[in-house]
């Protein structure tokens, strides 16, 4: 990787999207992230995967920086992340996030809660917010659940409305999080389904999941994480059917065979 | 209370009854005294729930000088008597450092110092008891908020407060009924509410323990009403989770 970066220097404004180079982070006595150093091209789909307390979701949530890092850096479109305030609050809306337990706005409507960001963040008008939000969640599928509340819709629906109101901000990049591991198995693929048509839209996606077919099938890249490290990089072809390291073929042979 | 005796209940025979039993209340203004004790009340409680939930906001925010303060403000003051702040705001504020807060006259300085000190001692309840509220919501709402890049005040005005105030109504409601109790402390610097009337009245009547019952009742009054309409308005801002 490091061999790379000196090269794509000079082309990161254009091609390289999401930057990350030595990032470090501990929590407490627990160095979570070390030494990580990762590129993000435009238009990339890379699945991040790797047992349980290896970094992932920690890794997700650096890139917007609901965690901060303790060194290195992260640049975001050629701009380093900024500090706590309205700065990074304009960078977060950049940057769309989709998590494990959907976190709908509770005591808004499905319709509001797409609505929300644009009205609020982007300063859009009323009307063409709601004419944008209407059509993501037909884009999605939940068009006709427009004006109940969160708790009235199916997981799988939920998760499909936090897309929408991701995409509601047009964000250069989609951070997921194990998007699908809090649905019931008939659930998870409307949601995979959404996720397979944004990539192949060209949505640069960094996505934390086990779903080993929408890796092979979406994926540009995997990356093995374990222990707070990358351990391996490679293509969902050759990782899956042909790892290097030790730990990814324990760790294949684990979620294989299960 | 000072209408011509009689004049209204004439030919009543229990009117007259009635009149020799409360002829303890004659000359005394007992209504003006429970008005001035409303407002103490409302002003204190406009005042604190403004300045409580501004120091809610400090403890749960992001800048650390900011929560230091709201830490040691709330912990320092709920732990000071009622009593000894009021006697500050005049011994303290306005003999030994001259604050009169704009008032000219004896009387409205010592109710602007009385509102100054009831919202300084209860805005510290009502951070805590809003901050308990803001707990109560899942830290995946505010991230999320955050994730769409709402700014601290949006994410807490627009999301968090208002899922937060179903489980504040509560104990706000106990703190707000306090307050009006709490407005009797007043009168330790001279101003003239419910609880100094009291005070005269039971120096030169007899009637000592309907005069006990008559203010007990009024403050019931007081806040009753305070109980059942947050209760109510408790139920209507109901979650749907
Ligand atoms: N806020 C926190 N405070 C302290 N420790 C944390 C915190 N968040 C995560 N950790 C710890 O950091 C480590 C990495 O957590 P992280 O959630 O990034 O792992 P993960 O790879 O996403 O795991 P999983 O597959 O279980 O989601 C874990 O050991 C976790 O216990
Ligand atoms: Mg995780």
């Amino acid at each position: 990787m490091t061999e790379v970066s000196v090269a794509k220097d000079s082309v990161a404004a254009t091609d390289d999207l999401v930057v990350l180079s030595s990032v470090n982070k501990h929590f407490g006595a627990l160095h979570v992230l070390q030494d990580i150093d990762l590129t993000i091209a435009r238009g990339e789909v890379v699945v991040v995967i790797g047992p349980s307390g290896s970094g992932k979701s920690t890794l997700c949530r650096t890139i917007n920086r609901l965690e901060a890092i303790d060194s290195g850096t992260i640049l975001i479109d050629g701009k380093p992340l900024p500090d706590e305030g309205r700065e990074l609050a304009r960078l977060r809306a950049d940057v769309g996030m989709v998590f494990q337990s959907f976190n709908l706005f509770a005591h808004k409507t499905v319709l509001e809660n797409v609505m929300l960001g644009q009205v609020k963040v982007r300063r859009t008008d009323k009307h063409k917010a709601e004419e944008k939000a209407r059509g993501l969640l037909d884009r999605v599928g939940v068009g006709t659940q427009a004006d109940k509340y969160p708790a009235q819709l199916s997981g799988g629906q939920q998760q499909r409305v936090a897309i929408a109101r991701a995409l509601a901000m047009d964000p250069k990049v989609m951070l997921f999080d194990e998007p699908t591991s809090a649905l019931d198995p008939e659930m998870i693929n409307e949601v995979l389904e959404v996720m397979q048509q944004l990539a192949r839209d060209g949505m640069t996606m960094v996505v934390v999941t086990h779903e080993m077919g929408f890796a092979r099938s979406a994926a540009n890249r995997v990356v093995f994480m374990a222990d707070g490290r990358i351990v391996e990089e490679a293509t969902p072809d050759q990782f899956f059917s042909n790892p290097r390291s030790d730990r990814a073929k324990d760790f294949l042979s684990k979620i294989l065979h299960h | 209370m000072r209408r011509p005796r009689g004049a209204a209940h004439r030919g009543n025979p229990h009117a007259e009854a009635r009149e020799i039993v409360f002829d303890f209340l004659e000359g005394y203004d007992l209504l003006g005294a429970f008005w001035v004790t409303v407002q103490l009340t409302l002003l204190s409680a406009v005042g604190s729930l403004i300045w409580g939930t501004l120091l809610a906001a400090m403890r749960v925010g992001p800048v650390p000088l900011m929560r230091g303060f709201g830490t040691a403000y709330v912990n320092i003051v709920r732990n000071i008597p009622l009593t000894v702040i009021i006697l500050f705001t005049s011994l303290g504020l306005n003999q030994t450092l001259g604050i009169s807060l704009g008032a000219h006259n004896f009387d409205t300085i010592n109710f602007r110092l009385a509102v100054l000190g009831l919202i300084a001692y209860t805005s510290a309840f009502v951070c805590e008891a809003i901050r308990a509220g803001i707990n109560t919501v899942p830290v995946g709402q505010a991230e999320a908020a955050r994730a769409i890049g709402l700014s601290f005040t949006q994410v807490l005005t627009l999301i968090v407060l208002p899922q937060a105030f179903r489980s504040v109504v509560g104990p706000l409601t106990n703190v707000l009924i306090a307050l009006t109790k709490n407005t009797t402390v007043a009168a330790a610097i001279g101003v003239a509410e419910a609880a100094l009337l009291m005070k005269k009245m039971l120096e030169n009547e007899a009637q000592l323990l309907l005069i006990s019952a008559v203010f007990a009742f009024g403050f019931v009054c007081l806040t009753l009403p305070t109980g059942l309409i947050l209760g109510w308005v408790g139920k209507k801002v109901a979650v749907k989770r």
